[in-house]
């Protein structure tokens, strides 16, 4: 059986207290996590050099996050990272609900063919971490330095200078602009002294990660008041390596000393899996649910990523993938603005999109945790009625809540999305939605569509049927030659991708003629069904934060 | 007879339960089943037809003795 083996990252010596210069780097990151290292990999591969600091010298203790949706897998990909995650993670897209003794009812996230990547895998954080850190150590120009804890933090008003604790002395360092991606209990927050309001919801879970054989099938299982954990919940969900994350509902008056321990432990995972079952304990935690985010993720040139800036309850994997797309929604700003190609005001955009994507996240969480656990009896009777309901009476089941699961945000409203003319577009991928993916051929040669945009800046998707189409697109897209064109056709147009299946043009809801602007995070900045260049050219500035 | 609906009618369910669950928020048990019933005989008024409400009252009488 396979057993995951804790990597020890080798602590180098910083040049600061080699006898180097003192500089100031473009970008520093506080934290390789997940989050940490998708915005470094992210930032280094757009030319930026990156420092980032870490305060360990391995990945992270437990399997922790172990939901990746398929918009992180889409971020990875586009870093050159989903491949060996793919390889090593567990992959579903179908979840089964029960109540008591049997089945309520099943659902499937990923109903239609032609997807390049599942709705969901999973993965152990350790797994994604040791992953990123290969990737984060083949990419040029990002310094990840081990051993290196950031201990204080002064802002200034184009620098942030923080101190770095390491085995060999602690030494101050410069930077443009600061990436705090240190997580639930950030350093970096504490330090600027920033509130992270939110509540708390008063109830206690168990996760117990077992190393088992078993023939359940890829799923998502949860269950409400199941016989063998009376009157509360459990979820149970594959991992990679034959271990199985399974949690248990404790309730707000369970001692978490007392729950994580083995003695306790076991008689609950027999009392679900049998006398029998034979299986070993991996890891056990005992976690509480709290919502909470700071009320802006920017503060000068500090700049706030996955939970050190919000934090959700963990039903709807909404904690690591709302991270990762902070990390993909960030990074491409930053380069561009320590380029000069944009104002710094357009780092404002990021704080404008993903506050809106954390509320939406920390809605869905609230609610699902309220289903999950009703504050009172009311709520307690209406969760009752619907789960009596839910197996006869389909109605019910859309009420059903356990766990919302994570989606891609459509950054919405932003000021760098210019709005469709009125009526022009069905609404599903209006401005600010992720770009859908799609099967494409290139010649004989099957390809996906995401493949197809260029991972460094601006794309624009032309959707063409003729020759004289294709040319009308590349006469209006000359006034914006930063935008890399991909243009897509139902069949041969030469130098057009084919969409033999016509699954580009039903998700774009596409005619011959229509182009739309893509941001470099693959997001919709702009769409027409015949754009001038003019409106190519104000579309581009507005997505790059020009007033 | 019109048949009383059994897949989802409701445009958002999961506004809609957030704010059912949170009429009842700092409210007594007994102020509960006042709104409720308050709620339920609106929204009878509102669907009027007597024939689908009392295929309502059936199913939700179901099963529990």
């Amino acid at each position: 059986m396979d057993q995951f083996a804790y990597p020890k990252y080798r602590y180098r010596k910083p040049p600061e207290l080699a006898g180097g210069a003192a500089r100031t780097y473009p970008v520093a990151v506080v934290g390789a996590g997940p989050v940490g290292l998708t915005v470094a990999i992210d930032l280094a591969r757009r030319g930026v050099p990156v420092t980032l600091l870490d305060a360990e010298d391995t990945v992270s203790e437990g399997s922790r996050a172990i939901c990746w949706s398929k918009r992180t897998l889409e971020i990875w990909q586009r870093l050159g990272v989903a491949a060996p995650m793919m390889e090593k993670g567990i992959t579903w897209n179908r979840g089964r609900v029960f109540h008591r003794a049997g089945p309520l009812y099943d659902f499937d996230l990923q109903p239609e063919g032609g997807q390049q990547f599942p709705a969901f895998i999973n993965l152990q954080q350790y797994y994604v971490e040791a992953h990123l850190c290969a990737a984060a150590a083949a990419t040029p120009g990002l310094d990840l330095r081990w051993r290196s804890r950031v201990t204080q933090v002064a802002p200034g008003a184009d620098s942030v200078r923080v101190m770095v604790q390491t085995p060999d002395g602690t030494y101050p360092l410069d930077c443009a602009w600061l990436v705090a991606a240190d997580g639930v209990r950030s350093t970096v927050r504490r330090a600027l002294g920033l509130d992270f309001a939110g509540q708390v919801f008063e109830d206690r879970f168990l996760i117990a990660d077992v190393r088992m054989k078993a023939d359940f099938p890829t799923e998502r299982w949860f269950w409400f008041d199941p016989p063998f954990h009376g009157g509360k919940s459990t979820l149970l969900h594959r991992q990679a390596d034959d271990v199985w994350r399974i949690d248990f509902q404790l309730g707000w008056d369970a001692d978490p000393e007392e729950e994580r321990k083995p003695g306790r432990v076991i008689p609950r995972l027999r009392a679900m899996l049998g006398e029998k079952a034979a299986f070993e304990l991996e890891w056990t935690s005992v976690y509480t649910f709290q919502c909470r985010r700071l009320e802006r993720f920017r503060h000068g040139r500090v700049v706030f990523a996955g939970d050190s800036a919000h934090v959700v309850s963990p039903f709807g994997a909404r904690g690591g993938n709302g991270g990762v797309q902070d990390a993909d929604n960030l990074a491409w700003k930053l380069a561009a603005v320590l380029r000069g190609e944009a104002p710094e005001a357009l780092v404002d955009s990021y704080d404008a999109e993903r506050v809106k994507a954390a509320d939406e996240n920390l809605r869905n969480s609230t609610r699902s945790t309220d289903f999950i656990t009703p504050k009172n009896a009311a709520s307690q009777a209406f969760r009752d009625a619907v789960l009596s309901l839910a197996r006869t009476h389909p109605f019910a089941r859309a009420l059903v809540n356990s766990g919302r699961l994570s989606l891609p945000a459509v950054e919405e409203p932003s000021p760098l999305h210019t709005p469709d003319l009125p009526g022009a577009f069905a609404p599903a991928m209006r401005p600010g939605s992720p770009a859908a993916n799609a099967p494409l051929a290139d010649g004989n040669h099957a390809v996906w569509l995401l493949d197809r945009l260029d991972g460094a800046g601006f794309a624009a998707l032309c959707f063409v049927a003729t020759d004289d189409d294709r040319a009308r697109a590349a006469a209006a897209l000359a006034a914006v030659p930063r935008a890399a064109a991909v243009t897509i056709a139902p069949n041969g147009v030469a130098g057009a991708l084919r969409d033999a299946e016509g699954l580009a043009f039903r998700r774009y809801d596409a005619r011959p003629g229509t182009v739309y602007l893509l941001r470099p995070d693959q997001h919709v900045a702009a769409r027409w069904r015949r754009p001038d260049a003019p409106a190519l050219a104000a579309a581009l500035g507005r997505a790059l934060g020009a007033r | 007879m019109t048949a009383l609906k059994d897949t989802l009618n409701i445009a958002a369910p999961d506004e809609f339960y957030a704010e059912l669950v949170a009429l009842h928020r700092g409210l007594t048990e007994e102020q509960s089943r006042l709104v409720n019933a308050k709620l339920i005989l609106l929204l009878a008024n509102q669907l009027g037809d007597l024939d689908v409400l009392r295929q309502a009252m059936r199913t939700a009488r179901e099963g529990v003795d």
